[in-house]
């Protein structure tokens, strides 16, 4: 019996979760956890049966339900169903060549603030603002992409916010330990180490992935001089899908040895 | 009234009986409190810590906390230093009881900065929250023993008030009916205490095991209320809710009756209709409409900017950041003018007894910030008139309009073996096939305190069953058919 490393990141999101909700009673509790995976996991059996027929990746599922847990902030139950049904219908809906375009949760957390911002707030300012867990967070969340291949993505990530915060910080003229500031919380370091390396939602390449996360960083530095609070999400809900379709269009340019004119089969999933 | 500036006077309005105030402050000894070298004011709570028969007067500050002696109605003496006060505490709440049983008023004091700190004279600029929901870095709490001699003895460590996180509001109410008041605290930044009183003896806390104290929120108010006519404390604590930014929903803690050592509550806020408010501050619970079922009034509004644009932002890039980084004001950007939370109306929600509360809230959004709501019957019209405090606002006092088809009953309690304030008086009323509990305060809301005066709606009813008062003594009283549209001055029974 052989250890399928997919399930290295959902182990490690669960204990995360699990030492989070321990030490610091973090989570909205028991039965949002309970409905968010869920409704995840549901959606993902349902759509991917009458859609695809194929078997269902239960895996996956369970780490947007679990990330909308962990990053949905909100006093009733209901967003916590309704984001793991979102987040999971993006992966079928919204489709390009037989390729979902968004991060299911980064979809999820998006749609939700769009849908219904007088009842979410994402995760800001749990966990204590302490060291330990951001270092057990960094540590596990690093090795956990090491061991798949992704480090180099949130890498390249952190070091191109520090830059943007230090050029924000010339903009402001804010201190650039207070443009720095997030990244030392929990919400950053899932979004850079679990949602930015989703390899479902990145592009192949090596360097191509690299190139992708410096210009998420870009634009979350853009919408952050606009004010926008959780600019890095929506930062990915841009950039994310447009790098995939460069990606696919370049792809089925360098295969037909010409611009592919064929028309893209929209929301079809497979 | 207390203000918060520097070099601001504070105000005692004497009610003229005609519909007027007039400002005595000034002439009683009680204005000129807010300097630079003694702090400025965060609220007053009235106590008879004496049992003289004259309401004293504690004034709490970010500074240095003053007791004042009613001197038979003819002015103050300040005796804080002859009580034993300390010199310092940034405070934001007080809440006069009687916690030992001895006929004496004692004296709860919630710190939220710590006490070393002077804000006027920093010495350094690690002054704020090492954390927006874990922090317990903020000023400890005190109680006062009353010594029964003018003097008063600080025992918060001793039985058991630890904590140092940055309490906002307390309020007290015997929730497991023992018959000694136990106490609530509600804390900025964190978690909330819920601590039972042990005969006097000692304080336990048991937020957790009880259920209010499992999610780290922005604790402000504190107010024990009957909202289901059960005879039973409910707890109506309020939050931070900012669409699409910090959605903490106030709590309506209602007793869950779930077997276990301690009482244990569930959280019907939501259910019940009173969970979003905004930013808010102040709450009361009291009939507003005299139908037999307590209503409540929330204030709103953190800072109404020069601007409409808002600080949020920046509040969410430092708040979710390392401790280091949000503890140390330098690292907060300047507000310039901007607004966080602010331009928010009041919310009246009324209770329509069959377990919801409906928003009446009307009128424009007010462009003043909402601190401190307290009920009184100001007219003695057998009416709850509202008077509501705002920061670098107005006090505002809302005449309140009733249906004469709904009858009311009121009680002014003296003790005489309790404290004379009968503070914590317990009085139970049966009507109509129901019943109601309500106390007599001495202190809660955030920043307030009601009238003494228990008032009840009536509804319809043509009379009254009976109600049973427990004094604080443990003496229990019972009178039967009172009559309605009254207020009842008793005085305890030797």
């Amino acid at each position: 019996m052989r250890y399928d490393r997919r399930l290295t990141a959902p182990l490690l999101i669960s204990l995360i979760l699990i030492g989070a909700h321990w030490s610091y009673g973090a989570l909205r509790g028991y039965e949002a956890i309970a409905l968010a995976v869920l409704s995840a996991t549901a959606t993902e059996f349902v759509l991917r049966r009458l859609l695809t027929g194929q078997q269902y990746q239960l895996a996956s599922a369970y780490i947007s339900g679990i990330s909308i847990a962990i990053l949905v902030r909100s006093p009733v139950l209901w967003p916590y169903a309704l984001g793991g049904v979102l987040s999971i219908m993006s992966k079928y809906v919204l489709r390009v060549k037989g390729r979902h375009l968004w991060n299911p949760s980064n979809f999820g957390i998006c749609a939700l603030l769009f849908l219904a911002p007088f009842a979410v707030a994402p995760l800001s300012v749990q966990w204590g603002n302490d060291l330990w867990p951001m270092l057990v967070i960094w540590v596990v969340g690093l090795n956990a992409i090491w061991l798949v291949k992704r480090a180099h993505i949130t890498g390249a990530y952190v070091a191109s916010f520090f830059l943007f915060a230090f050029v924000r910080s010339l903009i402001t003229g804010s201190a650039f330990v207070t443009e720095v500031a997030p990244i030392t919380g929990p919400m950053y370091q899932l979004f850079a180490l679990f949602m930015i390396t989703d390899p479902k939602t990145t592009v192949s390449s090596r360097w191509g992935a690299v190139a992708v996360v410096c210009l998420v960083a870009f634009v979350e530095m853009l919408l952050r001089l606009a004010e926008v609070i959780y600019a890095p999400f929506y930062a990915l809900f841009l950039v994310g899908p447009v790098a995939l379709l460069v990606e696919m269009w370049w792809a089925s340019r360098v295969k037909a040895g010409q611009p592919d004119t064929r028309a893209a089969p929209l929301l079809t999933p497979r | 009234m207390t203000n918060s500036a520097v070099g601001s006077h504070n105000a005692l309005y004497r009610n003229r009986r005609d519909g007027t105030f007039e400002d005595v402050a000034a002439s009683l000894g009680v204005a000129d409190v807010n300097h630079r070298a003694t702090g400025v004011s965060m609220g007053a709570v009235w106590g008879d810590y004496d049992n003289d028969g004259y309401e004293d007067l504690f004034l709490y500050k970010w500074g240095r906390p003053e007791l004042f002696h009613n001197d038979r109605g003819r002015g103050f003496t300040r005796v804080t230093e002859r009580a034993h006060l300390p010199a310092w505490i940034n405070a934001n709440t007080a809440v006069w009881f009687d916690y030992d049983g001895d006929g004496w008023l004692d004296l709860f004091v919630g710190g939220y900065y710590p006490a070393e700190l002077d804000l006027w004279n920093l010495a350094h600029t690690r002054i704020m929250p090492e954390s927006f929901e874990y922090a317990r870095n903020g000023g400890r709490n005190y109680l006062f023993r009353n010594g029964g001699d003018g003097t008063f003895e600080e025992v918060g460590e001793a039985v058991g008030l630890t904590t140092t996180r940055w309490t906002l509001a307390a309020a007290t109410a015997d929730v497991d009916r023992d018959g000694d008041p136990d106490l609530f605290v509600a804390n900025d930044f964190g978690i909330n205490e819920l601590y039972l009183n042990e005969g006097g003896r000692r304080f336990r806390e048991v937020g957790r095991a009880a259920n209010v104290a499992r999610t780290p929120k922005s604790g402000m108010n504190a107010s024990f209320g009957d909202v289901l006519n059960r005879g039973e404390w409910a707890l109506y604590v309020t939050n931070i809710s900012e669409p699409g930014v910090l959605i903490h929903g106030n709590d309506l803690w209602v007793p869950a009756h779930d077997s276990g050592e301690v009482p244990s509550y569930r959280n019907l806020a939501g259910a019940m209709g009173v969970e979003l408010a905004g930013f808010a501050f102040g709450a009361q619970f009291g009939d507003l409409n005299n139908d037999g079922w307590l209503d409540l009034f929330v204030t709103n509004g953190f800072v109404s900017g020069e601007t409409r644009d808002s600080y949020w932002y920046d509040y969410s890039m430092v708040a979710g950041g390392h401790r280091n980084i949000i503890a140390d004001a330098r690292n907060w950007p300047a507000m310039r003018g901007r607004s966080l939370s602010g331009y928010q109306e009041d919310r009246v929600w009324l209770n329509d007894g069959a377990g919801r509360f409906r928003d009446v809230t009307v009128g424009a959004v007010n462009p003043h910030d909402g601190r401190a709501v307290a009920f009184a019957d100001l007219w003695n019209r057998g009416v709850l008139d509202v008077v509501v405090a705002y920061q670098r606002g107005p006090l505002l006092v809302y005449k309140n309009t009733v249906t004469p088809k709904h009858g009311w009953i009121a009680f002014a309690l003296e003790g005489t073996r309790s404290n004379r304030s009968a503070i914590g008086a317990e009085i139970r009323l049966y009507w109509a096939g129901m019943e109601q509990v309500q106390q007599v305060e001495g202190g809660n809301g955030f920043a307030a305190q009601n009238q003494r005066r228990a008032h009840f709606g009536l509804g319809q009813a043509a009379q009254v069953d009976s109600v049973v008062i427990r004094w604080p003594s443990g003496a229990v009283q019972t009178i039967a058919s009172p009559a309605i549209n009254t207020l009842h001055a008793l005085v305890e029974p030797e």
